[in-house]
């Protein structure tokens, strides 16, 4: 059941951040098929409306740990559209100077801990980001994504026991698409009820609709507030589906074409668009003038990427370990 | 006027270290396995937690992942933590944390985060624990890019080398060779920290260069003074840091004696000595008056029966027979 419809600013405000996504991955691919953007790409088309959605939950010194498909949740977090095509690009003028790219999109300003390429290597960094909150007596929350193929991980367990454990500000956000890459969740976990494993934890638990773009943000405002409160951590399954293939090759031979285009019917900017129009929150000047400014943002963003430089080879070895000042 | 000297064991000095750090930073707190209420299963923290509370010292689950990835969080936050694995071996069930996101995370994030964080952990063998609490890995991780790894093998510098990796504002391993723990021994009362970026000289010597660290210090110690009887004058050289290499103490001392033994309780293939014969042979090739040898742990799980572990790892006969071998006598 979704939430009722907020005012028009917001509304208009939700499908303005799942258009960015949507129109900033879709340059992203064509950027991939001119050979532009290299390496692994994970795009989250399908799924904008559990990032946008959690998002909105939270305060400005949050912090948020994400996994490789988390261009979304960069943008949506504050981390310029520019910046994060750059870092595709492997330009130095990207949030990781080139040396992350599309899966380490990393920003201290918005407190973005990446981007991290290994499933469920995110969970038990979140909670020690949680930790060290709690013990400054800070009352932030830590977001933390992460997919339902985390959940056959041992860090996935040990970090809700910790995090229950010591009633620690996480609000961990389960990205269920139903795929581990090419593996169904029904043919890897012996129990696919992914709140009944969390709720063992002594973890208050829900599923929600992610396609659902309000769902998501009601769920997760509830959720935050109980975490930032000082309730301990909370996780919510959003349940969500990738419209693409996993990565930039994948000839998609584990689900049928019908069930992808059964879901397709239920894109969240769609369905969240028509919904809007139908309650008069959204007339066709408002989207055409939403869509307009998702396109400059995006050319501009490419632009950047296209005039950025190269790190002088010379700098290779930077970063390795911190350069002191003294 | 120097300070009285106080008889010590390296397990206290560890303990005075930890307890001076968290004294001294309200940042610095110390978790893993039974480091509270057992007091630590070498009995380090023995203590601590009465004195700085449940807070600053933390019983953790048997969650080795988890905990150690919680201490980079936990670092990446504002906090100074110090993660206690109980062995080597246990660490293993935190490489995922340790190298992948550890000693990646200022790379990939072009500078922006950095993890000033601590691990330690005992390492080695002696004590027959057998073959899944009694190995070297501590070369696996001086293989490592983004981490500073540490060896104390002295009291003073069990007691000196946790505040300088805690000021260190990147991951510092710290190994705690486990036969060290009970090794007595005079410290002056004002001990306090110690470089931690270069090699030292224990012993020095003209013939022959004996290369140690951690548990083999007092081994190769020990093999020196049976060579001196014998008129062959060595001189032990201590790593402590095993990553980075202190290359100008190790080629500075070859290049005096022309001659180098190394002694590494690690495995020989692909080991810390195999890479420190490489630099030995590519810095200071042109001095050397014979080849490289090495004295390391058998090719071979620890075993647990005491003959057989003995026989596994590397011991001063063996050192002193290598070295006499490359100074020509063979007594």
């Amino acid at each position: 059941m979704s939430a009722p419809l907020p005012d028009r600013g917001h509304a208009q405000h939700l499908l303005h951040e799942m258009l960015r996504i949507r129109r900033f991955e879709e340059k992203c691919a064509e950027l991939y098929g001119a050979g532009k953007i290299r390496g692994f790409v994970h795009l989250y088309i399908g799924e904008e409306a559990v990032a946008v959605g959690v998002v909105q939950a939270l305060e400005p010194d949050d912090a948020v740990v994400a996994t490789y498909r988390e261009h979304g949740h960069a943008l949506v977090r504050g981390v310029g559209a520019g910046p994060i095509m750059a870092e595709m690009y492997g330009k130095v003028e990207g949030c990781s100077r080139g040396r992350g790219g599309s899966m380490h999109l990393f920003d201290a300003r918005t407190r973005f801990y990446g981007g991290n390429a290994i499933v469920g290597g995110g969970l038990p960094l979140a909670v020690g980001l949680a930790l060290a909150d709690k013990m400054q007596g800070r009352a932030r929350v830590t977001a933390c994504f992460f997919g339902e193929g985390a959940v056959a991980e041992g860090e996935f367990h040990e970090s809700m026991n910790l995090a229950a454990l010591w009633r620690l500000p996480v609000l961990f956000c389960c990205e269920n698409n139903l795929y581990a890459m090419g593996t169904a969740l029904g043919r890897s976990e012996s129990e696919p009820d992914l709140c009944l494993k969390a709720s063992s934890f002594e973890m208050p638990a829900w599923a929600v609709d992610g396609m659902d773009v309000l769902a998501v943000e009601d769920a997760a405002r509830r959720a935050a507030l109980a975490v930032r409160a000082g309730g301990g951590p909370c996780f919510l399954e959003l349940r969500t589906y990738r419209f693409r293939a996993h990565s930039m090759f994948d000839p998609e031979l584990y689900r049928e074409k019908a069930e992808v285009e059964a879901w397709k019917r239920r894109d969240p900017i769609a369905v969240f668009t028509t919904r809007l129009k139908d309650a008069a929150l959204l007339g066709d000047d408002d989207l055409a003038r939403l869509e307009d400014r998702v396109a400059t943002e995006v050319a501009e963003a490419t632009a950047f990427a296209e005039a950025g430089t190269w790190e002088p080879v010379a700098d290779l070895t930077r970063f390795v370990y911190s350069e002191r000042t003294s | 006027m120097s300070p009285p000297a106080v008889t010590t064991t390296y397990r206290e000095a560890m303990r005075a270290a930890l307890r001076d750090a968290l004294a001294r930073d309200p940042r610095v707190f110390l978790m893993g396995e039974d480091v509270g209420r057992y007091g630590g299963c070498f009995a380090v923290s023995k203590g601590l937690l009465d004195e700085f509370g449940p807070e600053r010292v933390r019983d953790t689950p048997l969650s080795e992942s988890a905990f150690v990835g919680a201490g980079i969080g936990a670092a990446m936050g504002g906090m100074r933590p110090i993660v206690e694995i109980m062995t080597v071996n246990f660490s293993l069930l935190a490489l995922d944390q340790i190298v992948n996101n550890a000693a990646t995370l200022l790379h990939m994030s072009g500078g922006q985060f950095n993890v000033p964080l601590v691990i330690r952990m005992t390492t080695g063998a002696g004590r027959q624990l057998a073959a899944q609490h009694s190995h070297s890995l501590e070369g696996w991780y001086a293989h490592i890019p983004g981490i500073r790894v540490l060896a104390p093998a002295t009291l003073a510098d069990a007691r000196g080398m946790l505040w300088p990796a805690l000021e260190d504002p990147d991951p510092v391993l710290i190994f705690e060779h486990g036969s060290l723990y009970g090794v007595e021994g005079e410290l002056p009362a004002d001990a306090g920290p110690v470089d931690i970026t270069r090699a030292a000289v224990r012993q020095p010597g003209t013939d022959v260069t004996l290369v140690a660290y951690g548990g083999t210090l007092a081994k190769a110690l020990q093999a020196a003074d049976t060579l001196a009887q014998e008129g062959v004058s060595a001189e032990v050289i201590d790593l402590r840091t095993l990553r980075p290499l202190d290359d100008e103490t190790i080629l500075g001392s070859v290049r005096r004696t022309g001659r180098a033994v190394l002694v590494d309780e690690g495995w020989r293939s692909g080991s810390l000595s195999a890479e420190i014969t490489a630099r030995i042979v590519e810095g200071a090739f042109y001095d050397l008056d014979a080849p490289v040898a090495r004295v390391c742990s058998a090719e071979v799980p620890m075993p647990y029966a005491k003959h057989l572990e003995d026989a596994a790892l590397p011991q001063p006969p063996a050192i002193v027979a290598a070295a006499r071998r490359l100074v020509g006598r063979h007594g």
